[in-house]
């Protein structure tokens, strides 16, 4: 079973501290990867969060492709940033680790937001088909203010690889998710590194996804670019997500509804039943068995967890105003946020969504059954 | 004695050319003639031989000859009264005198067309071999990875739909205050859908059925509905049913058929004003896998009063149902009418599906019904399905296997995007060989929304005696030794239709157990695991590889 750190604050932090959280859960994550995910960045980056970053890894030719493509799209580079990579021992270093921010072309920097979403996600699409085959380029994430860093190895190990420890230019964000992957059913691929990102959504879980090839061919047969790869089966995840909020242009809270359907003698308290039976039976290809418990963020910075419908995964979340972590483990709230109230601590449940909206001041507890929310701050 | 140049008198047959032989003991034998009378077929009689008994009395040999007559139990030679292997006899035999033996080596089927009748007969695919879906294993069992279900303390949610589901993007929802409403002035027809449980009862006639084995059925439905919380429905077959149940509350358990006899649908019609609940929903069959491209026959001996006042017809005719519907020449236009014509009998509140035969052109019809908003689903029989009357020829040899069919129709839909809008029901051949529930996993897993069953249920809830040996399958005839399939009252009195209902409670209470058996241990619990492909393993690699299955060896 994977093992989750998501920390959410006020101020900037450095993704060490998610870094740390993993290594108390050590026992949980076996090497076979980390992904960090960063939303809303710091440091070097506060000045840039309106250019998308391209997030990625490369072989030389690759990266040579890869800027002829972009530089043939339009795009234009306006600062790279690569991690200070030092040797360290059962980690093999690739040729190129980048986060690369461009500026729009011409002819779609004053276009609306949503081509752009899609100019960005169709680029990236073509870069991962481009060095697909070769593994001569693996991109993460192509969007303003996220940038996403993953790597097959132990997380602190990774960490001291990257250099993340490192002083004042090293990356910093308000938003940062970690996964400390346990390699279980598929083979050790970067594409099946969490967390995973579309187009503003980003979740990672620490579970498995039983019913996972229906869910996929339900995903890939809906016509919306993006929806492929599927290296792990908890991808579908993040693109369920997407695909209520932004597709469907549901709230948020119907994520849980989608995934993990009330049953019909179950809707009586809530005022919306009738549409939560056209939910279900809409899309009850998918609905998911777990087990897992699925960290994410929304294109707003609102930080969520969500549990299978029988709370068959860990997952905590604590911390104090300005500082919120969402962990799979109670031990990595206690290092990231050691000094919080632990009564306060939250144990999301079967009927809960748990959200921490942008800026980390409070936490919601939406309970399923009722419909109702719940503050603590 | 014969003369020796005229030992077969004319095409007289031996016993060896049965399929059954009869095994007669003398001298458990007490003559009391209750497997003469119970034998549906006359195919064992009383008679009489001349014995020649030698004895010896006395202290030394003093043989002496006599002859005596004796009674004895006879097998007929006729081929009109061919021995079915019912084994009624065995069954009524206080003194296990007499059973039928299997005849590996027999011809019948070179001489079973006397007069130029080509054999026909009740019953199923007479294939002893396993099927495709007995030959199917669920492989993926969820351990350490990924932690099983348990069946026994898990909530399951064994619920599927039958109706036409909107996609998302097509619902009529507005989001309002971070809620979702249903927009009721939003100009968008929602199809009716039904929650039921995934295996339904298929469609079997009053007409077929004797009253007592219907009526069992449906006692059993009832008692499943609301007194076990498994909404489980149940098709009419053609023909309609009682007007009393027509207007009761119980018809919301009943699919209606509509075949092409069109039998029963005037008392149906007439009935509509006083129904105070909807059927489940209104099945249209054009074909049946059993008999694929043959019709339906209800034979005059089985018209009796209440059949034909169900239907509409005088007693003691013959009621053809033709292959085709006659007035039906296309699906383009005329399905699309029939469905529309249906659904607007009760207000677009009843789901309208049409039923076919499996076969090669299944997905053709599908993909016209997935362009049709008013078709609720399709429902597809494959070749193992059984019927109460048909030719030999056309239940042994015409057909489609239902997984495959079930498996190619379901990938298209999935190609179309179309996987969860037309639910497809898959029928024909499941339990053929006890395992219900594996069988309605396993076509499930392939891609059916729904399993219906029917066959398996006649043997489980009222002993049919039935096989794939060719064993009794005297359904057409109307001398159902059971008292399934017949309007005999003295027949179907031997039929208990409570002990009916009662069975039919513990067939579906056991395959619920066993279907939570299934999907616990790979993990799908709060769904049906639909399409869910990946856990399913065939040790046939041809089969593994036409369904697109793994193959395990």
């Amino acid at each position: 079973m994977c093992r989750l750190a998501a920390i959410t604050a006020s101020q900037y932090f450095s993704p060490m501290e998610n870094i740390h959280a993993l290594e108390t859960m050590k026992e949980g994550h076996d090497g076979s990867g980390m992904g960090l995910m960063l939303k809303d960045l710091g440091g070097f980056a506060e000045t840039l969060k309106d250019y998308p970053v391209l997030s990625g890894i490369c072989s030389n030719a690759g990266l040579k492709a890869l800027d002829e493509f972009m530089a043939r799209q339009g795009f234009r580079e306006i600062h790279m940033w690569n991690p200070e990579t030092r040797p360290v021992t059962g980690i093999t270093k690739r040729d190129c680790y980048f986060a690369k921010f461009y500026d729009y072309p011409t002819a779609h920097k004053e276009s609306p937001w949503e081509n752009k979403e899609a100019l960005l996600l169709r680029t990236r699409l073509a870069l991962r088909a481009m060095g697909e085959a070769d593994e001569s380029i693996v991109v993460f994430s192509f969007y303003p203010d996220v940038l996403t860093l993953k790597e097959v190895g132990d997380p602190l190990a990774l960490g001291e690889f990257f250099g993340l420890e490192n002083g004042k230019d090293g990356l910093k964000a308000r938003i940062i998710l970690a996964q400390g992957r346990q390699n279980t059913n598929y083979a050790i691929n970067l594409y099946a590194c969490h967390p995973f990102f579309i187009q503003g959504f980003g979740s990672m879980t620490n579970g498995e996804n039983t019913a996972f090839v229906p869910i996929r061919q339900y995903l890939m047969s809906r016509g919306v670019p993006g929806y492929i790869g599927y290296q792990s089966d908890s991808e579908v995840f993040t693109h369920i997500l997407h695909y209520t909020v932004r597709e469907l242009g549901f709230p948020v809270t119907y994520y849980k509804d989608v995934i993990t359907p009330l049953k019909n003698e179950e809707t009586g308290a809530r005022p919306d039943a009738e549409a939560l039976r056209l939910i279900r039976q809409s899309l009850r290809m998918l609905v998911i068995d777990g087990p897992n418990c699925i960290i994410g963020f929304l294109p707003d910075g609102t930080c969520f967890a969500v549990q299978d419908s029988k709370k068959l995964r860990p997952g905590a979340v604590g911390g104090v105003p300005g500082k919120y972590a969402i962990m799979s483990e109670e031990c990595g709230l206690d290092r990231a946020v050691p000094d919080r109230d632990k009564s306060l601590d939250i144990f999301p449940m079967k009927y809960d969504l748990v959200t921490v909206p942008a800026g980390a001041m409070e936490v919601k507890v939406w309970n399923q059954l009722k419909g109702q929310t719940k503050t603590i701050s | 004695m014969e003369p020796v140049k005229r030992p077969d008198k004319n095409h007289q047959l031996t016993l060896k050319e049965f399929p059954y032989i009869i095994r007669w003991r003398d001298d458990r034998c007490t003559r009391c003639g209750r497997c003469t009378a119970v034998c549906p077929v006359k195919a064992v009689v009383p008679g009489v031989r001349v014995e020649r008994v030698v004895s010896s009395e006395g202290t030394t040999p003093t043989p002496k000859v006599t002859r005596r007559v004796t009674s004895v139990v006879r097998q007929v030679n006729d081929i009109n009264r061919y021995c079915t292997g019912c084994a009624m006899c065995q069954l009524v035999c206080p003194n296990e005198a007499i059973e039928p033996e299997w005849n590996p080596a027999h011809k019948f089927l070179h001489f079973k067309n006397a007069g130029g009748d080509a054999y026909k007969r009740g019953g199923r695919r007479n294939d002893p071999g396993l099927s495709t879906l007995d030959m199917l294993k669920f492989t993926r069992i969820s351990m350490l990875t990924d932690p099983a279900l348990d069946a026994g303390r898990h909530e399951f949610h064994l619920r599927t739909y039958l109706g036409r589901i909107l996609p998302p993007k097509d619902l009529p929802l507005v989001a309002e205050g971070g809620m979702l409403a249903v927009d009721k002035n939003a100009d968008i027809f929602v199809p009716p859908v039904r929650q039921i449980y995934p295996i339904m009862i298929g469609s079997m006639s009053v007409g077929a059925l004797s009253p007592a084995m219907w009526e069992g059925l449906a006692m059993g439905v009832a008692y499943l509905n609301e007194e076990m919380g498994l909404p489980v429905v149940m098709a009419t077959g053609e023909g309609g049913m009682p007007p009393r149940l027509l207007k009761s509350r119980f018809l919301k358990y009943f699919i209606l058929q509509i075949a092409s006899g069109y039998f029963g649908w005037d008392e149906i019609i007439r009935a509509l004003p006083q129904m105070m609940e909807d059927p489940a929903a209104i099945e249209i069959k054009y074909g049946q896998g059993a008999k694929p491209g043959d019709g339906g026959l209800l034979m005059s001996y089985k018209v009796l009063k209440l059949i034909a006042s169900i239907r509409g017809v005088p007693m003691f005719v013959d009621l053809s149902s033709p292959p085709t519907h006659q007035t039906k020449y296309s699906i383009e236009e005329a399905v699309a009418k029939m469905i529309i014509s249906m659904s607007m009998a009760w207000g677009f509140r009843v789901p309208v599906y049409p039923k076919i035969s499996g076969t090669k052109t299944a997905k053709a019809v599908l993909n016209n019904l997935a362009r049709n908003p008013y078709a609720a689903g399709l429902s597809i029989d494959g070749e193992d399905g059984g019927t109460g009357a048909a030719y030999n020829v056309s239940m042994d040899k015409m057909g489609h296997p239902i997984a495959m069919n079930i498996r190619e129709c379901y990938l298209d839909l999935v190609s179309q995007g179309k996987q969860n809008e037309l639910p497809l029901i898959a029928a024909g051949g499941v339990g053929k060989k006890g395992n219900l529930a594996a069988n309605a996993a396993a076509l499930i897993m392939l891609g059916a929304s729904v399993v219906s069953v029917g066959k398996y249920l006649m043997q489980a809830t009222a002993g049919c005696l039935g096989d794939e040996m060719n064993r009794c399958n005297l359904c057409n005839t109307g001398r159902c030794p059971r008292g399934i399939t017949t309007q005999d009252p003295k027949l179907y009195r031997r039929l208990d239709s409570s002990k009916v209902a009662e069975r039919l409670v513990d067939v579906f209470k056991a395959a619920d157990t066993e279907l939570k058996k299934i999907f616990a241990p790979m993990g799908r619990s709060t769904e049906l695991p639909i399409g869910m492909s990946d856990g399913l393993a065939a040790g046939d690699k041809a089969i593994a590889d036409a369904l697109g299955i793994s193959y395990v060896c």
